[in-house]
């Protein structure tokens, strides 16, 4: 999307710390006469100070940080014309902890220069920055050996430092256009051949930048529109973006996604209204009036019926993470793709690459800079395209709060499409909204509604375990809410005592709104004595097949030791009449879905036990749909 | 599409990407070049009429030229013009250089102005080929509370997803032609037919490149009357456009203190 909003060629500069980045680059553009004098002049005076033969790198190293200690802090980005071409250079650091910006500078990449130094060779830097060009899918790499002239020019040191960055290339199914031999101090081969390289036959790193081919055109791609903003002009809508890739005419007829709902283009608005064209291409901002008066929200993407883009809410995906504290499945986080934003669960880190050797393993915890294949849910439907695709809804960021923690692409390839089990396959598309249905509530939310109505004894551990679950299941993304006396009876249930009626009322109640709750997609955990069969029996009912009960079995001279409330004592000394398990009988479930005793186990195995049974029933399962 | 089509697709993304993500933004309107141009772009975006508030940050040391245009235009586009002025230069940090310590007075007005307006997001037409230290910015570049830049932890920024999320107290700076060139932004006015101070052109042989303070800014040695002149002159020089910005000059880091502090 960059390369073609952007003129000209963007070069990364990658490879591993000193191995000569700012100092070729520095070079390039001394000899190719891009430098204003005085650019020249401030280099010379920066040397002479710091007691230096000319160094080229201080042009670029421009924070006086930099220039002390010699590195470069954050991509830099130059301009130069050559032979009709233009070049925007980026020179992206090579230590470990500015990986962040050699990412942020490679992403807006067309093409890279990796370096490697001829005397030190191969290092880690040059191959985590080799993976990193791949994972940002840029496959136009021209390595250069750089500092030749440390290694007396030789021919045999050069060939087989060139044979190991081809064959780890080769393994990310990487090929180099060339590889370059230079000595960037001194100028060797830099745009000229020189006498003491003088067995190298092929390009200089000028010429091998002739050799870079522009990427295929976006505007042959299928037309998308992710909608930035819906503007009002008068009474007119404009639904205003950037065309990412295909083109588009005044007539058209289009889908927007995720909504499925189907329109034409009235008018393709740009300002002055008298510059307003007929159609438009990839790469416009521009603004589409549609001949319906729909109601279209940031993130929907417009695109024409027959090429439109995938709607999923499950998707595999590749990142790299640039958080500070490390990732896991689990994490709930937001994603960026296109112009929509969602909450998203990292539901399993399926493998974790090594930079260095390209193993995968089994995932589990990524650090920061590491890269990763992982497992993404959103609770609504993502709008995503087939990687080789038009790109810009095949990428994404993830944000963690306020942060930018992670860059990726999308990889669709094990999963469907999920617009035609959304929409009716026998019309296809149809523009009428319909009710929610039970199913697109629990596709939104990625789980099934129902009800978890514990049952025990008082001090059985119902409110601690009802708590802890909610939190455990709100975590990973669940919606989930628990029902107890302290919220019931302060309101809906302000009018019941505790006569034998009330309770039952009270039950009853509980009952019928813990099973709108689960109608309404939510998982609700109630936690009440609730002592009789019977009324369990009318709050299973009312939920139908939602309901699971959960028995805490807890004996009652455990729950009396423990008497969290002070409520046994009471009830002993004849304070509290009618107390269930001491002066009012407990009808124990005989076939119960769930039965725990915290007496014989500790809180967080019965935790860990309700969480695996929820897991195992609500999830939706991510092939199912 | 030309090069300029892009950067101007590219720019007006930007804009249309602050007014959706950014709560409070403003624009920095200098009255100089990029500025206009920058001011001309978001004309474009939003059809006609900026949605956020234009701001210029008063010196009381530029030219009248520049006042008088500034008024017209205010009125002739219908801007929701804010102007902010700058505390006394006996107020800046003595120990910068003297005309760098001029320059920081701007740097305090804005602060001023955006601790009274509230702004979460300044828009401001800085360019990477002005200066190496501004080559390093990103197009959404967070800023403290009090204004100031952290070289050293700047988000990344992927494709075209820019970092518009800050945690309150912060306020972000968006350069949306951060990736022009100095002949771009002229080419785009010739193109564009957009109205400039005229300064800029030759007057008994000289003219402003880049305009500042009075106090800051000498013109250079020229014969470019026109838009098109200047372009050709440009084409052909080698000197480069602050040449005649003296704060750039005073000292090695003399002007990546006052970016940091949170100059333009």
């Amino acid at each position: 999307m960059m390369a073609e909003s952007e003129p000209g060629f963007g070069l990364v500069v990658a490879g591993h710390v000193d191995h000569g980045k700012s100092t070729l680059i520095g070079r390039l553009l001394y000899e190719l006469d891009a430098l204003p004098p005085e650019a020249r002049a401030r280099v010379e005076a920066a040397s002479t100070r710091r007691g230096r033969p000319l160094e080229w790198a201080f042009l670029l190293d421009a924070f006086q940080a930099e220039r002390d200690q010699g590195v470069t802090i954050d991509s830099s980005r130059v301009r130069f014309h050559h032979d009709g071409q233009s070049y925007r250079i980026i020179d992206a650091p090579g230590h470990r902890e500015f990986i962040t910006n050699m990412v942020a500078g490679a992403a807006d990449a067309d093409a890279a220069l990796l370096l490697v130094d001829a005397a030190d060779g191969v290092r880690e830097q040059t191959r985590r920055h080799a993976s990193l060009l791949h994972l940002l899918g840029l496959s136009q790499i021209i390595v250069v050996v750089n500092k030749m002239d440390l290694v007396n020019h030789d021919q045999s040191r050069f060939a087989a430092i060139a044979d190991e960055v081809r064959s780890y290339l080769g393994e990310l199914g990487l090929t180099p256009l060339t590889v370059v031999p230079v000595a960037a101090a001194t100028g060797a081969n830099v745009t000229q051949p020189a006498a003491t390289l003088a067995w190298h036959h092929g390009d200089t790193v000028l010429s091998a930048l002739a050799r870079l081919t522009a990427k295929p055109s976006l505007a042959d791609q299928p037309f998308r529109l992710p909608v930035q903003h819906v503007y009002r002009v008068g009474e007119r809508r404009l639904l205003a973006g950037r065309v990412t890739s295909g083109k588009i005419k005044r007539g058209d007829p289009v889908v927007l996604s995720p909504s499925n709902r189907l329109s034409a283009v009235a008018a393709v608005e740009t300002w002055p209204p008298e510059t307003s064209p007929a159609e438009a291409m990839a790469g416009q901002s521009i603004a589409l009036e549609l001949t319906d008066d729909l109601f279209v929200e940031r993130g929907e993407v417009v695109s024409h019926e027959a090429d439109a883009p995938m709607e999923t809410n499950v998707f595999a995906a590749r990142l790299v993470w640039l958080g500070q504290r490390p990732l896991e499945a689990g994490d709930g986080l937001t994603i960026k793709l296109g112009t929509a934003r969602h909450p998203v669960i990292v539901e399993a880190v399926r493998a974790r690459i090594d930079p260095d050797t390209l193993a995968r393993d089994a995932g589990g915890i990524v650090s920061r800079h590491g890269i990763a294949e992982v497992l993404l849910r959103t609770p609504a439907m993502a709008v995503v395209e087939m990687a080789g695709g038009p790109p810009a809804l095949a990428r994404f960021v993830l944000l963690d709060g306020f942060d930018v923690v992670a860059g990726g692409t999308v990889d669709m390839h094990d999963y469907p499409d999920q617009r035609l089990s959304i929409t009716r396959r026998s019309s296809n598309l149809t523009p009428v909204l319909h009710k929610v249905t039970a199913d697109m509530r629990v596709r939104q939310k990625g789980h099934q509604g129902g009800v978890l109505w514990f049952t025990g004894l008082s001090g059985s551990g119902k409110s601690t375990l009802a708590i802890a679950l909610e939190q455990a299941l709100f975590r990973r993304g669940y919606h989930v809410y628990v029902l107890d006396g302290d919220n019931v009876r302060a309101g809906l249930n302000s009018n019941l005592g505790f006569t034998p009626e009330d309770r039952a009322e009270n039950i009853r109640r509980v009952g019928e709104v813990a099973a709108l709750f689960a109608d309404a997609g939510e998982i609700v955990i109630s936690a009440f004595i609730s002592p009789y069969r019977a009324d369990r029996e009318r709050a299973r009912q009312a939920a139908g097949s939602r309901f699971h009960e959960v028995h805490l079995s807890t004996d009652v001279t455990v729950c009396e030791e423990r008497d969290p409330k002070g409520l046994y004592a009471r009830a002993r000394r004849g304070e509290i009449a009618d107390f269930t398990g001491i002066s009012a009988p407990y009808e124990a479930p005989d076939s119960a879905e769930l039965v725990l005793d915290t007496a014989s186990a500790s809180i967080d195995h019965c935790l860990e036990t309700l969480v695996e049974y929820v897991t195992t029933r609500f999830r939706l399962d991510s092939r199912s749909d | 599409m030309d090069s300029l089509d892009r950067l101007e697709a590219e720019s007006i993304y930007i804009l249309r990407e602050t007014h959706s993500q950014i709560r409070r933004p403003a624009l920095l309107w200098s009255i100089g070049k990029d500025s206009n141009v920058l001011l001309w772009l978001a004309r474009k975006a939003f059809f006609g009429r900026i949605p956020f508030p234009v701001v210029h940050v008063d010196t009381g040391r530029k030219f009248p030229e520049m006042y008088a245009f500034r008024d017209r235009y205010a009125r002739e586009w219908g801007l929701d013009l804010t102007i902010g002025d700058c505390p006394p230069v006996e107020e800046m940090d003595p120990s910068l250089p003297p005309a760098a310590r001029s320059a920081a007075r701007k740097t305090e007005g804005l602060r001023r102005l955006i601790a009274s307006q509230g702004y979460t997001g300044v828009i401001a037409g800085i360019r990477r080929d002005e200066q190496a230290i501004r080559a390093k910015e990103r197009i959404f570049s967070p800023r403290s509370a009090t204004g100031e830049w952290d070289v050293r932890d700047q988000p990344p920024e992927f494709w075209d997803h820019y970092k518009t999320e800050f945690p309150p107290g912060t306020h972000v700076r968006i350069h949306p032609i951060l990736d022009w060139t100095e002949l771009d932004v002229w080419r785009y006015a010739a193109r564009e037919g957009i109205p400039l101070v005229d300064l800029y052109f030759a007057r008994d042989g000289k003219r402003y490149r880049s305009l500042g303070d009075q106090d800051i800014t000498s013109p250079v040695a020229s014969q470019a009357t026109t838009i098109e002149q200047v372009i050709a002159e440009l084409e052909a020089t080698r000197e480069s456009e602050r040449a005649g910005r003296a704060m750039d000059h005073e000292s090695e880091d003399a002007f990546e203190r006052l970016r940091a502090a949170g100059y333009m």
